[in-house]
């Protein structure tokens, strides 16, 4: 059984077609990323995948489970966590407390013990706290623990918003561009956390732009472009495939590489 | 340490707030000043509970004083025209009014921003509109008497007995409020301000936890009408009207959004000035449109925070 599998998925946006009738499966325990073109319909997958926006048509199954049309908060509780292209982070909150929120399933959220202050809800959060703030030290956040996350720097926030997907104990993690603007030193950084994070158990399904990263850690990949699926394979199959080179550097260099290859 | 300090602030809080009512009565020369002070403490009863509302999950309600109200005139029909004793009418208004919240709020919660705004604004004219139309029940503009609060036999009347009650109420529900933000569920509110996408996929139930923060924040306003019903022995539709509402926000966001003693410090300068500077009564309304301008460009996250970090950087 995969753990993650879309059949035929679609999203419209009024006239545009951002997903066109895509289908593949992801298996337990890999690393697997989609890759594709600016506007090749990445990052709607994944909010088609993770429940942000209703699918046009097609299905979604999650563990065997037809989830399409849940919403995250529900996927969530079965076992799907993901970060954001463009950041998602509680700005009111310190470091410590956005990863504390991300535990939230695992939380006590009983009103009436909660207004009266229970031993039993504060005990939970001590324990709560502990495990935020080993979270914090996995992604190597040591440092930002008690900042405000208000006042920390672009790449700890990437870092933050892993740690806090990671609070959930999910089982697929979805990371959308977990390196885009970073330096070489700090992708290399989460190259090795995205690897951690794998070797641990968790499936994780990367969208990333960042090709050296990709190559480095998928175990499969699939190529989007203009919202349908090119291909899909290792990443040797897919840098041979010409029409995922025509797709990234145009016909002509396809042609190039085809005919060096044949 | 910056969970300690937390801690700190927040029992240190309640000490300190607990040591102002108790040793105020000091300076209070005589029942005016005793009557005022209920007020303050009344209206910041409200904002507390607003504030979990407003100032934590990041949901505006121009509506409160309609909850306000409700409970008020619960507390003045189900005692003076049913005979119910005062205590369990106060239960029955603070109930009603969490179901009533309960079911107002999925449909009002799902709009954002000014259509929020729109919505909860027109939620408490209506209640109003209500309150001045049922003239058999509720006597309707004019208003009605309330009999005074009993408990046991004992009968609660005097502007100081009711000091000492407002004043044990309000550390209360500071007490359950602080608890409440720090605890998931607080940080749940808080979530849903920060990012509401974010905190759908960490698996919280936005819808949920908005209703929630909706429902608690009606029954701090109710709970307060009650007990301002029982304090003033006379009730109008006044008090649900739509200027209340606007006072509740006002004192909300002078004091300090997302504090809960800012709360307590907006509505007690608030409440207070205007009955010290009744010479101005006039000029009330502008007076209260200057001072939210004001805030908002001067000290944008509202009096008691702001200081608290002018103080900080003082120290340095």
């Amino acid at each position: 059984m995969s753990m993650l599998s879309v059949d035929r998925l679609r999203k419209e946006f009024g006239g545009v077609q951002a997903v066109v009738e895509v289908s593949f499966a992801i298996e337990a325990g890999r690393i697997h990323s989609i890759i594709g073109p600016n506007g090749a319909g990445k990052t709607t997958l994944f909010n088609l995948v993770n429940g942000l926006y209703a699918p046009s048509g097609g299905r979604v199954s999650f563990l065997g489970c037809d989830v399409t049309g849940l919403r995250p908060y529900e996927l969530a509780a079965r076992g799907m966590a993901r970060t954001f292209q463009n950041l998602q982070v509680f700005f009111n909150m310190s470091a410590l407390e956005n990863v504390m929120v991300g535990c939230h399933l695992k939380s006590d959220t009983r009103l009436l013990p909660s207004m009266l202050g229970w031993p039993s809800i504060a005990r939970g959060d001590r324990a709560t706290r502990a495990r935020a703030v080993e979270l914090l030290h996995e992604v190597g956040l040591d440092a930002w623990v008690d900042a405000d996350a208000a006042a920390m720097p672009y790449g700890a926030l990437k870092r933050l918003e892993i740690a806090r997907a990671l609070a959930a104990e999910p089982k697929l993690l979805l990371l959308d561009e977990p390196a885009a603007g970073l330096n070489p030193t700090e992708t290399r950084e989460i190259d090795r956390l995205i690897q951690r994070v794998a070797a641990a158990g968790v499936t994780v399904l990367l969208v990333e732009h960042d090709m050296r990263l990709v190559m480095d850690v998928s175990d499969r990949i699939i190529v989007l472009n203009f919202g349908r699926k090119l291909a899909e394979g290792t990443a040797q199959e897919v840098r041979r495939n010409p029409e995922v080179i025509a797709a990234y550097l145009g016909t002509a260099a396809a042609q190039g590489a085809g005919s060096r290859h044949a | 340490m910056r969970l300690r300090g937390l801690m700190q602030a927040r029992t240190g809080g309640l000490l300190a707030l607990a040591l102002v009512i108790a040793v105020l009565p000091l300076a209070l020369p005589n029942n005016f000043y005793y009557q005022v002070a209920v007020l303050v403490g009344l209206n910041a009863i409200v904002c507390v509970g607003l504030n979990l509302l407003i100032g934590y999950a990041g949901q505006i309600s121009l509506g409160h004083a309609g909850f306000f109200g409700l409970g008020a005139y619960a507390s003045a029909v189900l005692t003076a025209k049913f005979g119910w004793p005062a205590p369990l009418a106060l239960v029955a208004g603070a109930t009603g009014v969490a179901l009533l919240a309960f079911v107002l709020a999925r449909p009002i919660l799902r709009l954002k921003g000014h259509y929020l705004a729109m919505a909860t604004l027109g939620m408490g004219i209506i209640i109003s509109i209500v309150i001045n139309q049922e003239i058999p029940l509720t006597g309707g503009p004019d208003g009605m008497p309330v009999p005074g609060f009993a408990l046991f036999g004992l009968r609660l009347t005097g502007d100081r007995t009711w000091y000492w009650i407002v004043g044990g109420l309000l550390l209360l529900s500071v007490w359950l409020s602080l608890n409440l933000i720090e605890s998931p569920v607080g940080r749940a509110f808080r979530a849903l301000h920060g990012s509401e996408v974010a905190a759908e996929t960490v698996g919280i139930d936005t819808a949920r936890f908005k209703v929630l923060a909706f429902v608690v924040s009606a029954v701090f306003a109710a709970v307060a009408g009650s007990a301002f019903a029982h304090f003033a022995g006379f009730v109008t539709p006044v008090e649900a009207q739509f200027l209340r509402s606007i006072e509740f926000v006002t004192m909300v966001v002078f004091g300090g959004m997302a504090s809960v003693f800012g709360a307590v410090v907006g509505a007690a300068v608030l409440t207070a000035l205007p009955q010290i500077l009744t010479a101005f009564h006039d000029y009330e309304m502008i007076a209260l449109g200057v001072v939210l301008i004001g805030t908002m460009i001067l000290m944008p996250r509202g009096m008691l925070p702001s200081l608290a970090a002018l103080t900080r950087r003082w120290m340095r």
